[in-house]
């Protein structure tokens, strides 16, 4: 009886006994949501349009924002930091494409989602011998990223919410808006959209597929760039920052893989449930329910609804 | 010329469905098994059996577990190492329990806990399956990790969190395990079981239930049309392939590092035996072998080498230089052979045949 109230009712009565850290609680699982979602973002939009399972986006967030601190520190203004990183994951976008994706062309998936894993040790490597493997603190303020907090006082608690925090989410709406306006609006945007649709179909009416590819992997680059600022900005930017982005596996399945509003809902519902489940419920299993509790979800989700959310529905046939 | 089975007839169905149908293989076979067993223990420096072959062939078993999931039935699994530690902490428990039992038996029995939990983490593939299945792996990862963190009787509550191997005797009073325990007869007892579970699995996977992985494997939907019962097929793969990765996990333990901590098998070293499988070469039992040596010994090489030029690089760089030549061979492998160095292995036997004639 004991344990059936520790689960059912006395989580729910600290969040009403408390209301302003549960909104505590759920501002923070908001922001990580959105984070968790700016991560899953760079995977749909690979998986959209390539097919590819982009095992490597975790290690390219690592990647960019180490380019970005390794470049502001060799003397660089913030700015053409920032532009220069651009361009690097410009270049890496290109390389990947010629190098791996170009002699990959008609292998299996699992053959490709290997390739990215092979992409996510090189980088690694490539990472460390660069720039060291000690983490580095990302310049938040240099590129004119708000650093203060604002407390406010509802219920008479008090919830803080820093400004970084809502810099982080702005910058994820303006992503997705500038994302889905690419993808909807633009001719760029809709030879991507035929491209996921059909390979071959799309190559028929001249679209270049390998150029495609490198726009992608690009766009996916430009993701993986602000999400490092951002993910750097609220921690430090290490290699940890890798396993981190795994999570963003769990986020896709809950929103579909080929979804972006579902990466978004897919975020938002696994940094939810993952703050709170870890504050109200965390205790009973001992802490550190953080690091599988995203998988469990996903798990769970995947047992009713195998496509996700808003996934295409699987037909399989032989 | 050296290599061909023209003259060797098969007179009966026993001899054509032999492990080693061609007398070639059975001698070259033979020959391996004996320089393993004879000259290696009796020649071979500590660090050679402590560094290289131990690891070696305890990778080469988990390697062989992962490709039964992996490369026999195409169900992919990022979870290896994982499983290996419900292999390594089930030994350690059970130890605790029964100290006087052969730790051997021990160790083939804690393969029995890990192939339950593999099973209970399998049944979501029989819903879904490839890069889902492979984040449901992960769960296992992420989760098992933590359960050996935080319960801590699975290692027996001590400060450290980590689980020390004892001292066990076997066999009359030859010392089996721990810090006492000499590398040759570490290296024998392991030597002895990566033998035996191959042989075990390379019949598993000729036969029937085999061949059901590779129907699986090959199209699933396919293979239930013609009776192939998917529940089964995946759930034995799964119990099978986690069975291994077990005792693999409880050898490494007991018989290599002698103590270890979750870090042993966090996703990292799951990573690696899925790249051991793929550079050896996906359902293969010899890529297995081969992939675990590549992988594990090519580091070493690279190591060794500034020191044998003079080169004075320091250890972090030459660690780095091996991620990406890792890598990049992963990459390079999966662009020109993705069937692995099994199958360089197999294109070099069909050329032997003929060899140094090709034309006659």
């Amino acid at each position: 009886m004991d344990i059936l109230y520790k689960i059912f009712i006395d989580p729910f009565m600290q969040m009403g006994s408390a209301p302003d850290f549960l909104l505590q609680v759920l501002w923070s699982g908001f922001v990580a949501g959105t984070l968790y979602s700016l991560i899953a973002l760079g995977f749909v939009l690979i998986f959209k349009a390539s097919g590819v399972f982009n095992f490597a986006q975790g290690i390219m967030v690592v990647f960019a924002a180490l380019t970005l601190v390794g470049l502001y520190s060799l003397g660089l203004p913030a700015w053409i930091a920032l532009i220069a990183t651009i361009g690097v994951m410009a270049l890496l976008a290109i390389g990947v494409e010629r190098v791996v994706l170009r002699k990959l062309v008609n292998q299996p998936d699992i053959i490709l989602f290997m390739a990215t894993i092979g992409l996510t040790y090189f980088l690694i490597g490539l990472g460390e011998s660069i720039f060291g493997g000690e983490p580095k603190k990302m310049i938040a303020e240099e590129l004119g990223l708000p650093t203060g907090s604002t407390t406010f006082e509802p219920f008479g608690g008090i919830v803080i919410i820093e400004h970084l925090d809502v810099a982080a989410v702005v910058m994820a709406i303006l992503l997705v808006t500038g994302l889905a306006v690419f993808f909807n609006k633009t001719r760029i945007g809709r030879a991507l959209r035929a491209v996921a649709d059909d390979h071959q179909a799309a190559l028929s009416v001249g679209i270049s597929l390998n150029q495609i590819w490198a726009i992608v992997w690009f766009a996916a680059g430009i993701v993986a760039l602000a999400t490092g600022i951002m993910w750097g900005a609220k921690s430090d930017v290490s290699f940890a920052l890798q396993i981190v982005a795994l999570k963003a596996l769990p986020v896709l399945i809950i929103g579909g893989f080929t979804s972006i509003p579902g990466a978004i809902i897919g975020g938002l519902i696994i940094g939810f449930g993952e703050k709170l489940f870890e504050i109200y419920w965390g205790g009973l299993l001992g802490s550190g329910v953080e690091g599988w509790f995203a998988y469990v979800i996903a798990l769970i989700f995947l047992l009713f609804r195998p496509q996700g959310l808003f996934g295409e529905k699987i037909i399989e046939r032989i | 010329m050296f290599y061909r089975e023209v003259g060797q007839f098969k007179t009966t169905y026993k001899a054509d469905q032999s492990i080693f149908p061609i007398l070639q293989d059975k001698i070259g076979i033979a020959v391996i098994l004996l320089i393993a067993f004879i000259p290696i223990p009796m020649f071979g420096s500590d660090f050679f059996l402590n560094s290289i072959m131990i690891p070696f062939l305890i990778f080469a078993l988990a390697t062989i577990g992962l490709n039964i999931l992996t490369g026999y039935t195409g169900q992919l699994s990022l979870g290896t190492g994982a499983f290996m530690g419900v292999g390594a902490y089930a030994c350690y428990k059970l130890t605790t329990f029964f100290p006087d039992v052969n730790i051997i038996i021990l160790v083939l029995m804690s393969g029995f806990f890990s192939a339950g939990v593999g099973m209970i983490f399998g049944l979501p593939s029989l819903r879904i399956k490839g890069f889902y299945l492979a984040v449901t792996t992960l769960a296992a990862q992420f989760f098992l990790e933590w359960c050996f963190i935080r319960i801590g009787w699975l290692y027996n509550y001590n400060n450290s969190g980590a689980i020390e191997v004892p001292r066990r005797e076997g066999f009359g009073d030859v010392i089996l395990t721990g810090a006492a325990a000499t590398p040759v007869t570490r290296y024998l007892v392991v030597l002895s079981i990566v033998v035996f579970m191959t042989w075990i699995a390379s019949n598993l996977i000729r036969g029937r239930i085999g061949r059901s992985w590779m129907m699986i494997r090959d199209m699933d939907i396919a293979a239930e049309l013609m009776g192939v019962r998917p529940l089964y097929a995946k759930l034995s793969a799964f119990a099978v392939s986690s069975f291994y990765c077990g005792v693999a996990g409880a050898m490494m333990v007991f018989f290599w590092l002698g103590a270890a901590e979750v870090e042993s098998f966090d996703i990292n070293h799951s990573f690696l035996y899925l790249f051991m499988a793929i550079i050896g070469g996906l359902g293969s039992l010899v890529g297995s072998f081969m992939g675990a040596a590549f992988i594990w010994i090519l580091p070493i090489i690279i190591r060794a080498l500034p020191e044998t030029f003079g080169i004075d690089i320091n250890a972090a760089t030459v660690e780095h230089i091996n991620f990406m030549l890792i890598g990049g061979l992963i990459i390079f492998f999966l662009i020109v052979e993705p069937h692995g160095l099994a199958r360089l292995w197999q294109i070099a036997k069909e050329k032997l045949r003929t060899w140094p004639f090709p034309y006659t």
